[in-house]
């Protein structure tokens, strides 16, 4: 049992002091994509290796989660004995356990494996909420524990106020990432001043936007960062349960929470009067099971209330009636990352990086038509140019870069001229996108915008709950509408159609899904007209 | 057979009294019944909402909201294809439609002998490797359409 900042440090040293004095250390990636590239079999056959050759005592082989990658998978890192040197490889499968353990007995790497980290896709990150991922077991509390984990929590337990840990949040800046950007400060105090017995932390892992993967990488490659966050949460603001709402579609993550909560709750850092405190507090997870809208606030609440996923009118707002009709905090799992950094390093480090109006750093998930797809974490203020160009190694295949499209079904498609815009909640609005949750999508000069906006139509129409009209009939008819662009049997009054539909879903839909269904259609049409003036005939 | 219907039901029975019958857990205990069952038939949803004292038309009510429960069984075995974004830029309904015409069968239908359901994803998070399908629980990534016939095929031989 862990009941002092004394005892949770002398279990850090006790494992590095393990860690450094045993072995070097082997890395292999166990995340989703990695697993699906046969990485069980590898770190199998690099045990076997191992052991064959009687290194077991100078080598020590961890899984790790996902390094980000994913498209080069599988990643494998060898750090040496004295933790000074690592040096990464990519591409690695089973037959090439031999060779590597070759390569570790005779000090020379493997050179066909190697991966170049002096590349920007690695030198322009900076990471915060991705920090202990691809190094850390998050199998493994201990592990966590030795890399600082659960030290905020217990500092905040002991020498802050609830007060004081809302104040350093409102200085970091920190805005939620789940989309919205509203200050995570801000709504941790407006909970902290309602006085109620009991207050509920959500933490929303349903990362609805298909094409996005970051709260996946985040909740199964670093579960205990995400309980962190969460307890000191419920410490700042007076709550002593939290549930972790997460889509069915992600069972890896589900897995390594549940484990992650055992854990905790066993080295009672979960629990009841943790640390000798009055403060209590208890997670659980809860299964989404494949509703889009269920990312959203209310919906979300009533599945996890075991009902169908309905939002409903606002206000009454979370702060006041929430789950079971308690005050209740509703953040993303990339927002909760962020907390245990801030209350380490303090408010004011945070805030000094990314621009003005968003501080800190974004996680992205890179995907489409680019040549490096994968979850990359930069300050925000970053160009487009430098995240596609840079970072992303530009569009492969000789093809041109057309757009990219940024917060999934509900954002909107930039097109080149606006690359060197500094990404951050503002300048992506005002460009007719949003931030979103961190899916960037690259689109190449083969693709039409039309057939792509009815993509993210046709997914709103289908995700729609049916509760309020504007959405339900309104994204079936856009739907329809766009198939007639795309099958060039529109006419102009189609197209003035069109624009006044998305303007009547956009203000008159219940909740965000229907109020940003059109942002993909409205966007397009914004910076590629002829497209669609393309698809109208004459007669 | 029978007996092992029965096994089932008492694996059901468990887990609803693990969650203390709570009626907040339904979505809980759908998931248990379709990893259990497959999929939730009639049977089963009026035999959670009599356990659960929910009323029929509610548990129906859930289940049919939520696109991860199959109210109809499965085919013996499962392509799944995902049209989440990242794999749909990277030419997903190609896909879909090549095992459509191959099997004549539909997203969300099965084979006529029960052998082959074909389903669709919103994501798996695994798009980096898009497009992405599985194959019973084999994912495949970075699939070409002209191998996932084949891939199929040796899946259901
Ligand atoms: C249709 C819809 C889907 C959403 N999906 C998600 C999601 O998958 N994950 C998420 O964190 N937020 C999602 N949101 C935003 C949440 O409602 C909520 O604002 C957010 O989780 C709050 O956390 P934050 O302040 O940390 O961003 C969605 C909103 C809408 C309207
Ligand atoms: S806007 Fe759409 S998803 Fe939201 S409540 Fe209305 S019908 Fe449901
Ligand atoms: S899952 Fe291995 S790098 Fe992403
Ligand atoms: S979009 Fe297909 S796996 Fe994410």
């Amino acid at each position: 049992m862990i009941t002092s900042i004394d005892d949770l440090q002398a279990l850090a040293e006790k494992k590095r002091a393990e860690c450094d004095e045993n072995s070097s250390e082997l890395r292999v990636c166990a995340g989703t994509s990695c697993l699906s590239l046969g990485s069980s079999e590898l770190k199998k056959s690099l045990q076997d290796e191992i052991q064959s050759r009687g290194l077991n005592d100078s080598c020590n082989i961890k899984s790790v989660g996902c390094n980000g990658l994913c498209a080069n998978g599988t990643l494998v890192s060898y750090c040496t004995k004295d933790k000074s040197k690592s040096t990464f490889y990519e591409r690695v499968t089973s037959g090439d356990a031999s060779g590597l353990v070759d390569s570790i007995q005779n000090g020379t790497p493997l050179e066909d494996r190697m991966c170049d980290i002096s590349q920007p896709f690695f030198t322009y990150q900076k990471k915060i909420v991705l920090e202990n991922i691809g190094i850390i077991d998050p199998d493994d509390i201990e592990d966590y524990i030795a890399h600082g984990g659960y030290l905020s929590f217990f500092r905040a337990l002991d020498e802050m106020s609830p007060k004081d840990v809302i104040e350093e949040v409102k200085i970091s800046g920190l805005r939620g990432r789940g989309g919205g950007g509203y200050p995570t400060g801000i709504k941790w105090e407006s909970v902290s001043k309602v006085l109620s017995e009991q207050k509920y932390i959500i933490c929303n892992g349903d990362e609805g936007d298909p094409g996005a993967f970051m709260d996946r990488a985040v909740m199964e490659s670093d579960p205990h960062r995400i309980l962190e966050g969460m307890a000191i949460a419920g410490y700042a603001c007076g709550a002593n349960k939290g549930y972790i709402y997460v889509r069915a579609e992600y069972p890896l993550a589900v897995d390594k929470l549940n484990r992650a909560i055992k854990q905790a709750t066993k080295l009672g850092i979960l629990g009841e009067n943790i640390a000798h405190s009055n403060f209590s507090f208890n997670i659980e997870v809860r299964l989404g099971a494949g509703a889009f809208v269920c990312g959203e606030a209310t919906a979300l609440i009533a599945s996890i209330e075991g009902n169908r996923g309905n939002p409903r009118q606002k206000p009454p707002h979370l702060s006041d009636y929430g789950l079971w009709g308690e005050p209740t905090v509703l953040n993303n799992v990339e927002t909760f990352a962020n907390i245990a950094p801030i209350i380490k390093n303090g408010g004011a480090w945070y805030k000094s990086i990314g621009t003005e109006s968003s501080s800190g750093t974004k996680v992205f998930a890179l995907t489409g038509h680019i040549q490096n797809t994968g979850l990359v974490e930069v300050p925000m203020g970053t160009t487009l140019r430098e995240l596609i160009f840079d970072i992303g190694g530009g569009v492969p295949d000789g093809k041109k870069f057309k757009a990219i499209q940024s917060g999934g079904p509900s954002g909107g498609c930039i097109p080149e001229s606006l690359l060197d815009l500094h990404v951050d909640y503002e300048s992506l609005k005002n460009a007719g996108s949003i931030m979103g949750s961190g899916g960037l999508i690259v689109i190449d000069d083969s693709s039409n915008m039309v057939e792509i906006a009815r993509f993210f139509m046709d997914f709103c129409r289908s995700e729609s709950c049916g509760k309020c009209t504007p959405c339900r009939v309104g994204t079936t008819e856009l739907t329809l509408l766009l198939d007639k662009f795309i099958n060039k049997k529109a006419t102009k009054s189609d197209f003035e159609l069109l624009k006044e539909m998305c303007e009547i879903v956009k203000s008159a839909s219940l909740c965000g899904l229907g109020q940003t269904a059109p942002n993909p259609v409205i966007s397009t049409i914004k910076y590629f007209e002829d497209e669609y003036l393309a698809g109208i005939s004459d007669d | 057979m029978l007996e092992t219907i029965d096994d089932r039901y008492k694996t059901l029975e468990k887990s609803m009294k693990k969650l203390g019958y709570d009626k907040s857990a339904l979505i809980e205990t759908l998931h248990t019944a379709q990893e259990t069952f497959g999929y939730l038939g009639i049977d089963t949803l009026k035999f959670i909402a009599s356990r659960l004292k929910v009323p029929y038309s509610k548990v129906y009510g859930v289940a049919t909201f939520y696109n991860y429960f199959m109210l109809k069984p499965k085919g013996k075995h499962n392509v799944v294809v995902c049209m989440g974004t990242a794999c749909y830029i990277k030419g997903a309904e190609k896909i879909v439609e090549i095992i459509e015409q191959r099997f004549g069968i539909k997203v969300g239908e099965t084979t006529p002998d029960g052998l082959l359901s074909l389903l669709s994803a919103r994501c798996f998070g695994s798009c980096s490797l898009a497009p992405v399908i599985i194959c019973d629980d084999k994912t495949k990534g970075k699939v070409l359409p002209e191998n996932t016939l084949c891939d199929i095929e040796e899946m259901i031989k």
